[in-house]
């Protein structure tokens, strides 16, 4: 029996791969697709069965962060004292939080009043709503950059995403905010037009330009720790630290998954054993 | 059964595969319910908000209480005046069930010449209504769900709450300030 | 009634549970269905889905009742309320991730459960009413999938909403004024967010009681097997306990491993990126695609393209998506073959895999853009769906020539292993 599934199993997939090829190559001269470059897959210490964060990444990142993206980029869901995971004690993170200043209020007088932020307040963005942003940015709105790393991801396609299972390809967000951020500069093709305060990257999801200018340069920041800021470095490591600040519980993740992964292999093994003594006792 | 046309040796192999299977089986499921429990635990925002509070006290007479919270807790602060102080001090073991003097109860700014000023949880600790301040001296709250009464420093002193208002761990940072919720000013 | 009803062997060991059954015999009836039960002893590992199945709902059931300890169902807090259960909740993130990928995991289970009971023909008499309830629970399981979807107020939640009820637009007269009732306003907002959250915690339930009727059906029926031969002797069968309760405690084990590997490595991979972004009335993601256990029936809702006499493009997609389903239910008569597995039927078997192929070819199709070549290729694949059930399944019963089928499940077994060579072990079957 399993000859004959495997047979037109083979068939099928055989017709369809064929009717799949011509599909795409029809497709791809009727409407372009963005983005016009896949990006760039970069290595990360998160990727992996065994991935987790590297510290010194995460704060090289949290400072190209703070001293250049959020300028127009909120953080609104992450709160100061989740700095902790990066490797920063109280101490630090609450002389971190309190440079920023927060709204609070009602005071007993019924008025709104500014007071340094606290460790449990979260990122202060730098617009006070989305209509200010806006104004701020030609109309663009900067989303914010809590999820940012999950909530861009290129398709991946066929028949890349199948395998994508096997290695576990979960890093399309990084990849993709780095290859962004190192795709400004190129000449735009000549059939391309880009409209005015644009700016081409091939590399942008939605079109063939954003309207964010290149953000970072080389020497953009200075590390605290010594490490050259060429932009390569300061792109690779702010992905980074938008990858933990979209799924901060990532390490925990995959080590815990490691152990209920050999559990579950000993708990099925020793399954199948019982269950082939148990049927050994009858013709099946 | 069919055991009886086994080996005299097998069967404790097969016990041991039965048994062994029942005991990961066990240990499987005893591991999968905890985190079922660990969510219903306070969680970290929950956790990080149990931050000191700090309070403006300088406007409140002596004679005064105000209600504050702390942890989504109310705490009464109240400043007595001398002859307060002098009521609740007259007060010996034998009026209460849970006796604690009288400068245990109070405390105050550094600088200040002398204690006159009652932080103490506002949860009797019957079963946690807030008991009402009166200013009967020595008696200084009492309890509306189910009458119990404190003094003036929130010393239990009949009914059925068992034990006194308990002090959270409070702090003057300055004449006017008072921090609830550390014992070391400026953190 | 069931030639089953006799296989009751318990006898209750303690006083106690002599004044329990004399009372209320539950004890009684979790042994004669658990235990005593008598299944037929060819049953392969594709007959393992359904103990899956009832374990994944519980599972289900379980992760979601503490996520809902957790979640608010407000438009303002509900994106934010599911963040803090993925940052701050003890676990939340794990139990968050059970459940997401846990729906997943469970239409993967019901799809291979079902092309199980198409390859052997379990639909057939005497067990219609055992498929119907079976279509009924897989109705239930996609009205709780879409609503869960729902909640997150995610971009893809909000416009998957707007998407999915203004299906019922499509009919003429009623069917603005049926949308503005599921909807509870002219769009997807604050009152479908809470109604949406209510039945979402309420269809599962109601899938248990399904559940319950889907087993009892069975129970009286009897499982079918590979063979297709209804069980004849004591010899055909063995006891539930304890062979089929630890062959599905493997096959369930082996499940979970899948099913751990995408909750801890690749959580997000049956996901949508755009779930990510709070949802927003005003931006419509680029591309608006449903869950992947949704998208087959996407692609035959999107093949509709053209007017079919007095109905127009929009109401025929939808009727072609709901005929999609409907159909299922009337397989027990679109079948006219006297075989009933496909073992025995060369012709159907061929067919059955290629419609496996085809159903698998809508999904990828669903996922697609819908325009050009892809177009041609859905409604292809939409009319092979349809010709399937309606012209294919009554067709081959008529004109196929089955191979032969052997007398008993035992012969079965017996002709089975004598080929492979198998020495018979000494053979005790169910007492």
């Amino acid at each position: 029996m399993m000859k004959n599934i495997l047979a037109t199993i083979g068939a099928a997939g055989l017709a369809i791969a064929v009717a799949v090829s011509g599909a795409s190559a029809a497709e791809d001269a009727e409407t372009p697709h963005y983005p016009i470059k896949k990006p760039r897959e970069q290595s990360w210490s998160f990727a992996g069965p065994f991935g987790t964060y590297d510290k010194g990444q995460l704060q090289r990142g949290l400072k190209v962060y703070t001293e250049v993206c959020a300028a127009c980029h909120s953080l609104k869901r992450v709160p100061f004292r989740a700095l902790g995971e990066l490797g920063y004690t109280d101490e630090q993170v609450k002389s971190f939080a309190a440079a920023y200043e927060v709204e609070d209020g009602p005071n007993s007088e019924g008025e709104m009043f500014t007071r340094p932020a606290l460790p449990t307040d979260t990122f202060p963005g730098p617009y006070s709503n989305d209509e200010e942003a806006k104004l701020a940015n030609n109309g663009a709105l900067p989303p914010d950059f809590s999820l940012i790393a999950k909530a861009r991801a290129v398709e991946r396609g066929f028949p890349k995403f199948v395998f994508d299972i096997f290695t576990q390809y979960a890093e399309g967000g990084p990849d993709y905010i780095y290859s962004l951020l190192m795709g400004y500069g190129e000449e735009p093709p000549a059939n391309i037009e880009i409209l005015e305060g644009l700016h081409y990257n091939p590399y942008f999801i939605a079109g063939p330009a954003l309207a964010m200018a290149q953000p970072l340069y080389d020497e953009s920041v200075e590390y605290d720790d010594g490490t050259p800021a060429t932009l390569d470095q300061q792109a690779r490591d702010v992905s980074a630290f938008l990858m933990w600040a979209a799924e901060p519980h990532l390490g925990e993740r995959k080590e815990m998954g490691f152990r209920v992964m050999i559990f579950l292999i000993l708990f099925a093994a020793f399954l199948y054993v019982a269950k082939r003594q148990v049927w050994s006792r009858v013709e099946h | 059964m069919s055991e009886q046309t086994i080996n005299a040796d097998e069967p404790t192999r097969r016990d041991f595969i039965y048994v062994a299977t029942g005991m990961l089986g066990a240990v499987g499921a005893a591991a999968l319910a905890w985190p079922f429990i660990d969510q219903m635990r306070p969680d970290a925002a929950v956790r990080a908000a149990g931050q000191p509070v700090e309070i403006d006290v300088s406007g409140i007479e002596e004679g005064q209480a105000i209600i504050v919270t702390w942890r989504g807790r109310p705490f009464f602060v109240r400043r007595l005046t001398e002859t307060e102080i002098a009521a609740a001090s007259s007060l010996t073991e034998g009026d209460m069930k849970d006796f604690q003097p009288v400068d245990e109860r109070i405390g105050g700014p550094a600088e200040a010449a002398s204690e006159q000023w009652v932080v103490c949880s506002a949860n009797c600790t019957h079963l946690g209504c807030i008991p009402t301040t009166v200013d009967d001296a020595p008696e200084g709250w009492s309890c509306p769900c189910h009458g119990s009464v404190f003094d003036m420093t929130g010393r239990i002193l009949r009914g059925p709450a068992p034990i006194n208002l308990p002090l959270p761990p409070y702090v003057f940072a300055s004449e006017s300030t008072l921090i609830v919720g550390t014992e070391t000013a400026g953190a | 009634m069931s030639k089953f009803e006799s296989h009751g062997s318990y006898t209750p060991a303690t006083g106690f549970g002599k004044w329990i059954d004399a009372r209320m015999p539950l004890p009684r009836l979790m042994h004669d269905s658990f235990v005593a039960y008598p299944v037929p002893r060819n049953l392969n590992y594709a007959y393992t889905f359904g103990g899956m199945l009832s374990i994944m709902l519980v599972a289900q059931i379980l992760t979601g009742i503490v996520l809902a300890m957790h979640y608010t169902s407000s438009i303002d807090t509900a994106f934010s309320s599911v963040e803090s259960i993925m940052r701050d909740v003890n676990s939340g993130w794990l139990l968050r991730y059970l459940h997401s990928n846990g729906a997943s995991f469970f239409f993967i289970a019901v799809y291979l459960h079902i092309f199980r009971g198409m390859y052997y023909g379990s639909y057939k008499a005497p067990r219609e009413l055992l498929w119907i309830l079976g279509c009924i629970i897989y109705l239930l399981m996609m009205a709780t999938a879409f609503m869960g979807y729902v909640l997150p107020w995610g971009q893809m939640s909000y416009w998957g909403a707007q998407v999915i009820t203004g299906f019922f637009t499509a009919f003429p007269v009623v069917g603005e004024p049926i949308q503005q009732l599921l909807l509870g306003g002219f769009a997807v907002d604050e009152p479908t967010l809470n109604r949406f959250f209510s039945l979402h915690y309420l269809l599962p339930f109601m899938i248990a009681g399904v559940v319950i009727l889907h087993v009892w059906a069975l129970h009286v029926t009897g499982q079918t097997n590979p063979t297709g031969i209804e069980v004849k002797t004591k010899t055909d069968t063995i006891p539930f306990t304890p062979y089929a309760t630890i062959k599905d405690a493997f096959a369930l084990i082996v499940f979970f491993i899948a099913f751990a590997y995408f909750v801890f490595y690749i959580p997000n991979y049956l996901g949508h990126p755009d779930n990510y972004i709070e949802a927003n009335p005003l931006v419509t993601p680029a591309h608006i695609v449903p869950e992947w256990y949704f998208l087959p029936f996407y692609a035959i809702l999107r093949a509709i393209t053209f007017n079919i006499g007095p109905i127009d493009s929009k109401l025929g997609g939808v009727l072609a998506m709901f005929g999609s389903i409907a159909v299922l239910f009337l397989l027990p008569w679109l079948d006219t073959s006297k075989i009933r597995s496909a073992v025995y039927r060369p012709w159907y078997k061929l067919f059955f895999w290629l419609f496996v192929a085809d159903a698998i070819f809508l999904g990828w199709l669903g996922a697609k853009p819908a325009q050009g070549v892809y177009t041609l290729l859905a409604q292809l694949a939409t009319a092979f769906y349809f010709a399937f059930f309606l012209i294919i399944l009554p067709v081959l019963g008529l004109i196929e020539t089955p191979r032969r089928t052997p007398n008993s499940i035992t012969e079965a077994v017996l002709e089975k292993n004598k080929k492979r060579g198998r020495v018979a072990p000494s053979a005790t079957p169910a007492e």
